[in-house]
């Protein structure tokens, strides 16, 4: 097992110089460059940019420029924002805590409700309970989120009131627990509402996959009663793509859900991101993109391990 | 027939809800499994032999599925209007079933020793550790080497004749009056099938479970079975001890059956005799004899009106207007 891990890990490596390779080659091949800034202000001489250019190394060939920025994201190193001049890391890891927050909570909520409908529509497959929960999922997954987003802003926040219609908190409550959860729930809902038609899908179709196998016919034969067949010999063989698919959720938990996160003003990464696009802010960019790799990487190591230890023929 | 039958099967029928109607697959089909007898269930592919095993355990899904009987009576009781908590309590404890595959029928995620366990706490009431103990004796009953390490094991890490000899300790594990053996030598290679029926009989001997052994090879039958019952389209069209059957069988498709076997002496032959025509699908079934159509000695009434299974002889049945050896 220790060895299944440490090779998984080993084949991470190069994976993650890959994706540096393209991050950093799509960024170079955007229009504008990271001189875009400085050129449309018209107090700034050409001279000047010229400096600027020097000073930032973008004189120099690409492969240079490549590992001079590849060195230093290793050491810790992402560079300053222009606008204020912060850290890069900071920056990010400042935003990560309400990114963890909205994410989490969506994420878990989604999968455990969505898991739930999923497998009830399995086994009582063609009820009137599946086709519900099908043809909700099809809804759910057919409206774009950002106008699920303004929806639930003007029924609950504008028409009824209940409701924050965004931020994190009011002015001077930053300590408030309730006022957070307060602030919290549309964006859970919103965000949360498509997750989970994804997941009741799959956990439906992995379920009813499963249901159909021999050795489920042989736990029957055993004369194992529904919920010991149900949780010993279906979940754990339903699990496995789940697994695969929570891997491909979880960087998603940490870069965040743009559209949501925009329109719920929530301070998160996600929102860092479409700052960064509109403002050219070239260090903000190529940081996002990496440490949104680096998760999609560790997502999958995680979902691998996860596998591995259920599944003892995985880990050879 | 003999009273002191421990299942006894009365007309069971097993058909198909089908788009504009439905498929009767098993039809009206009665016999009787003796305590302590191997009753051997023999006809080609589409017969209908699986289907009554799994109608007989209620394995079958139901819809689409539907079958009915007259009666279905184990030890006393109406299985088929049995509850199912009921019917659930005898299944793997009197009621037992092994199948066709034993590449997939273990579960590969759980390892073989809590496989075993699971009919042991669920209906003998044994806490864990009783458990492994009758697992790990079960384990060297059914002649697997070092049973702790295959406890431990997982169903990959076996070969095929290793898994099914699982398959038989679990089935095994609570001394069922009856094991309903589904082609389980037909994905192994011969000298394992071997070893399997071998294991079948001794087990037998030892806890006196009747088997109903289902396959289509008449080598089986020959090597394990006590009493044969011949299917073809979905009826029973013969039975008997297997020693006369076998010598003298009075169904004109069984005869064709028996010669149809590949012998290596039989050198002067240059082909292999086979019954002409195919198997009716089902649903397709002509009015009198479902074989009348491939019948060498199929009469008028053969067409028009269809034989039932009516005693003959010492021990033996026959569907038949014209027996054969009669």
């Amino acid at each position: 097992m220790l060895g299944f891990i440490f090779r998984r890990v080993l084949q991470s490596i190069p994976l993650l110089i890959g994706v540096s390779i393209i991050g950093f080659a799509l960024m170079h091949l955007a229009p504008g460059g990271p001189l875009a800034v400085y050129t449309l202000n018209p107090t700034i001489t050409n001279q000047d940019i010229e400096r600027i250019r020097i000073v930032l190394g973008l004189d120099q060939p690409i492969h240079i420029q490549y590992i001079k920025w590849a060195t230093g994201m290793f050491t810790g190193n992402w560079g300053y924002t222009f606008f204020g001049g912060r850290p890069v890391l900071w920056v990010i890891l400042e935003r990560m805590p309400a990114t963890f927050l909205l994410m989490g909570s969506a994420l878990s909520l989604a999968m455990m409700i969505g898991c739930s409908v999923g497998v009830l529509g399995a086994v009582r497959r063609y009820s009137v309970f599946d086709m519900l929960a099908t043809s909700g999922a099809m809804v759910a997954l057919s409206f774009p989120t950002f106008w699920f987003g303004l929806m639930a802003i003007y029924a609950f926040a504008i028409k009824l009131g209940w409701l924050p219609s965004g931020g994190m908190y009011e002015l001077g409550e930053e300590d408030n627990i309730i006022d957070l959860l307060r602030h919290l729930v549309l964006p859970v809902m919103v965000l949360s509402l498509v997750i989970m038609a994804v997941w009741s899908r799959y956990a439906r179709s992995a379920f009813l996959e499963v249901m159909h196998q021999d050795y489920m016919r042989t736990a029957k034969a055993k004369g194992l009663r529904a919920p010991a067949r149900l949780w010993r010999h279906a979940f754990p063989n339903a699990l496995k793509p789940l697994i695969a698919l929570l891997g491909i959720e979880l960087p998603a938990l940490f870069s965040g859900a743009l559209v949501t996160e925009t329109i719920f003003g929530w301070p998160g990464m996600g929102r860092l991101f479409v700052d960064a696009l509109n403002m050219k802010e070239y260090p903000s960019l190529m940081g996002m993109i990496m440490f949104t790799a680096l998760f999609v990487i560790v997502g999958n190591l995680v979902a691998d391990v996860l596998i591995a230890i259920i599944d003892p023929r995985v880990r050879l | 027939m003999s009273t002191d039958a421990v299942l006894r099967v009365r007309n069971l029928s097993v058909g198909f809800r089908i788009p504009g109607g439905s498929m009767q697959a098993v039809d009206a089909i009665s016999f009787d499994l003796r305590h302590g007898e191997t009753l051997g269930l023999v006809g080609e592919s589409g017969s209908g032999k699986t289907l009554t095993s799994l109608a007989l355990l209620r394995l079958l899904e139901s819809p689409p599925a539907e079958f009915s009987a007259d009666h279905v009576t184990f030890e006393g009781r109406d299985l088929q209007s049995l509850p199912e908590a009921e019917m659930a309590d005898l299944r793997g404890a009197r009621l037992s079933m092994i199948f066709q595959e034993p590449m997939t029928s273990l579960n590969p995620l759980m390892s073989i020793g809590r496989q075993i366990d699971e009919p042991l706490v669920r209906h003998l009431g044994l806490n864990h550790r009783a458990a492994r103990h009758r697992t790990l004796e079960l384990l060297a009953r059914v002649g697997i080497p070092r049973p702790e390490a295959a406890a431990q094991s997982y169903p990959h890490q076996l070969s095929g004749g290793m898994r099914q000899r699982v398959m038989i300790a679990i089935a095994l594990a609570c001394r069922p009056a009856v094991l309903i053996a589904d082609e389980p030598t037909t994905a192994l290679d011969v000298t394992i099938q071997a070893q399997i029926l071998e294991l079948l009989r001794e087990l037998q001997d030892e806890l006196g479970t009747a088997i109903l052994l289902i396959t289509h090879d008449l080598a089986v039958i020959a090597e394990a079975a006590h009493r044969v019952a011949v299917m073809y389209a979905g009826r029973i069209v013969e039975t008997g001890p297997v020693a006369q059957l076998f010598r003298a069988p009075l169904h004109p498709y069984t005869e064709g059956l028996l010669r149809s076997i590949p012998r290596i002496a039989r050198i002067r032959e240059a082909e292999l005799p086979e019954i002409p025509g195919v198997v009716p699908a089902p649903g397709t079934l002509p009015p009198g004899c479902a074989f009348a159509a491939r019948c060498a000695f199929a009469a008028p009434k053969c067409i028009a009106e269809r034989p039932t299974l009516a005693p003959t002889g010492t021990d033996r049945e026959v569907a038949c207007w014209n027996p054969r050896n009669g």
